[in-house]
């Protein structure tokens, strides 16, 4: 364990409070590059709602392709909030303190983006009303409750609208602290926000429970969301490569994995924004990595199983399947590229002390596992389309058109500056749970001399 | 409904050339929009019944195998419980129906049709100005970002029943779908008589006898789709043992 200094509350307030009242101007030149990739979203999603689909490379029979990888892949990412705050606050792990609304608000912004990618993909998105409530109601025709997208958006809604609370029921005493320290308009507002937040005992001891409560009752929500996701596929009885029953227990573990890399990603990435150095120290990203160890592992065996499951019948479907996704170019290097990126490339190091205690080392590997889930998720949606049945006739190959690609990467733009613009607005590192875990602290010895701990172990 | 029809078709594969006469009269029976080149090489052209060539046996001993494939009408569809707006829902006439101003376009029922015979509009569909007359006014004209599909020439049946039924006060059986021009465009053009229309719960009608020709199967049994589309396999006299679909 490493050692730390006592920071002290006035400097822990104008720490974490200092992007809000003055920002540096590094803040300002990443958010207008991320801004010019949500620009350029915009327009691509534009155009193809205008033009129509056609514009994408989706064809007969694949007629799933990047958006709904994507929509997986950001649904996955959300992951990362309630292992975080939810799991390891319930479990006390001392460690999770800086990186608990980091993680919340990735959360947040990623499921907004998640949402939106169905709704554009959509023929008719104008229409998307008709999917989410009920209409009709002379003729009684509701939404198909039989369907599993009427079950997503009921999932991810409540996921949303659960984080939403979260995030909201933590922010209370640090928006109150922004309260004080404001004035004019800016107080006002924060006034209004902070809920007449003034730190009695009374005030605290319920904002406690309803953070413990507000865990545990996001648990069931951990496991049911990407379950649901799952079920769009694990459904589907004519595609082969989708009709599998284990998938729900092998997406939830594998978005745990990507979710909990992209926290890590973004918390070093706000470490240099913001300079929190004294914040997110080499021995929270030492946890994160050997908690990313096991779970990686764990996804790992998922995956596994759910091939040998795949290939055991030895049906010539799935072999087609398979043997696409093997050995056909460009299929065969993405699965190469995906074993690699996703398992065997960053667990491994991980097993380092050295490099989950490197910055360097941890964007590397966190990136890393990110890029490979995004391809475990396109090489289960599109193979799988791409040799549906025995009808070998009508196969067909699927390749992204560059607005579909345009829209890809402007969703990585645009959950980032949803990260860095809320940080604008509210601290990204809750305040008062630092001053706690500064209470709480141990100490270790160095030497002769006891110095306090960067954290507090049981 | 005063009757009670389950309709259907019988398709004999020992008949069919691949002469695709089929294709081209559900293409201008039901407003399908023209498959231009490009539509054909971004493997979005439109079939609602396609002929499926397969070769068996290697060059010079080789044999060309053809199979009409159009939506199977499924008793238990696939296409319909995905949807999340009942965009598609199965009728009490064993038709597996396609409400074009429901669909929103998620294409989850393409996705998850066995036999791909769902089509999405990934354009707004073009007509060249001269052949705008000839759509048929029977058939709605679909806009972009929705699915469309067989219908078993609905507008036909619909039809047969105004003016058989109610009109004349007659049953509709073989006969009256012949004589008065009521089967589906596809059934109508196919010379060889592959493709049988017909009620099967009308015990004289033709599909109801030939659903039990010793031939029969039907496309992915084992599904569980159940289909309203029968096949009958190919009489292949030399084949050594010929393995089923």
């Amino acid at each position: 364990m490493q050692e730390a200094t006592k920071l002290g509350d006035k400097k822990i307030n104008d720490d974490l409070l200092a992007n809000i009242f003055g920002s540096e101007r590094r803040y300002w030149l990443v958010c207008g590059f991320l801004a010019m990739g949500v620009g350029a979203f915009a327009l691509a999603a534009g155009y193809m709602i205008v033009t129509g689909l056609g514009v994408t490379g989706l064809n007969r029979p694949v007629f799933w392709g990047f958006f709904i990888t994507n929509f997986v892949f950001w649904v996955g990412i959300s992951h990362a909030g309630v292992m975080l705050s939810a799991i390891l606050r319930l479990t006390k792990a001392e460690w999770r303190r800086p990186a608990t609304r980091a993680a919340e608000i990735v959360t947040v912004f990623s499921l907004f983006t998640a949402l939106m990618m169905p709704v554009i993909h959509t023929g008719r998105p104008w229409r998307i009303i008709y999917w989410f409530l009920p209409y009709d109601f002379q003729r009684m025709i509701w939404p198909n409750i039989r369907s599993a997208l009427v079950w997503d958006p009921t999932a991810i809604n409540t996921y949303l609208t659960c984080s939403i609370l979260f995030v909201f029921v933590a922010l209370i005493p640090d928006l109150a602290v922004i309260r004080d320290r404001s004035t004019g308009i800016r107080r006002l507002i924060y006034s209004g926000l902070s809920l007449g937040w003034r730190g009695t005992s009374q005030q605290w001891k319920l904002q406690m429970m309803a953070g413990v409560l507000l865990s545990a009752l996001i648990l069931p929500i951990f496991v049911s969301v990407h379950s649901i996701v799952s079920f769009d596929f694990s459904m589907a009885i004519s595609v082969k490569g989708w009709h599998t029953t284990i998938f729900a227990p092998y997406f939830v573990i594998g978005a745990v994995h990507s979710g909990v890399s992209a926290v890590v990603t973004v918390l070093i990435l706000l470490r240099f924004l913001f300079r929190w150095e004294d914040y997110i120290k080499p021995d929270h990203l030492d946890a994160l990595g050997k908690l990313l160890a096991v779970v990686g592992t764990a996804w790992f065996f998922f995956f596994a199983l759910e091939f040998l499951y795949g290939i055991y019948g030895a049906e010539p479907d799935e072999i087609a399947l398979r043997t696409t996704q093997l050995f056909s170019m460009p299929w065969g290097a993405m699965f190469i590229a995906f074993l690699i990126t996703g398992y065997f490339f960053p667990v491994p190091m991980w097993l380092f002390r050295s490099v989950r205690r490197s910055m360097f080392w941890m964007t590397i590997t966190t990136i890393s596992v990110n890029i490979g889930m995004w391809l475990e998720r396109f090489l289960i949606i599109v193979p799988g389309l791409m040799r549906k049945q025995d009808l070998s006739f009508v196969w067909n190959v699927y390749s992204p058109s560059i607005v579909e690609i345009t829209i890809v990467l402007g969703t990585f733009c645009l959950v980032l500056l949803g990260v860095l613009l809320f940080a604008k607005a509210f601290p990204l590192i809750p305040l008062y749970d630092i001053k706690e875990g500064e209470v709480l602290q141990g100490e270790v010895t160095v030497g002769r001399a006891k110095v306090p701990a960067a954290f507090h172990e049981e | 409904m005063a009757n009670n029809h389950k309709w259907g078709m019988v398709i004999d594969i020992d008949k069919c050339t691949g002469c695709q006469a089929c294709v081209v009269a559900c293409q201008s029976e039901n407003n399908i929009p023209i498959n231009t080149e490009d539509l054909v090489l971004q493997r979005r052209a439109f079939q609602w019944i396609r002929i499926e060539r397969y070769w068996e046996g290697t060059y010079p001993d080789i044999k060309a195998r053809f199979m009409p494939i159009l939506c199977q009408h499924c008793e238990n569809a696939p296409c319909e419980p995905v949807c999340p707006v009942y965009a598609t829902y199965h009728n009490n006439e064993g038709l597996n129906v396609q409400v074009y101003n429901r669909c929103i376009g998620t294409r989850y029922c393409a996705n998850n049709c066995p036999y791909q015979v769902r089509f999405f509009n990934y354009w707004e569909p073009e007509w060249p100005e001269e052949l705008k007359s000839q759509l048929n006014p029977d058939v709605t004209v679909r806009s972009r970002g929705i699915m469309e599909k067989c219908t078993f020439c609905v507008q036909k049946i619909r039809r047969a029943q105004v003016e058989v039924e109610q009109r004349d006060g007659e049953a509709i059986d073989d006969e009256q779908l012949r004589t008065r021009n009521l089967n589906p465009a596809c059934v109508q053009a196919c010379p060889s008589d592959v493709l049988v229309f017909g009620d099967f719960n009308d015990p004289n009608s033709r599909v109801a006898e030939l659903s039990h020709d010793e031939r029969h199967y039907k496309l992915f049994e084992h599904l569980g789709t159940d289909p309203n589309v029968i096949y009958l396999k190919k009489i292949d006299l030399e084949a050594e043992d010929e393995d089923h679909h």
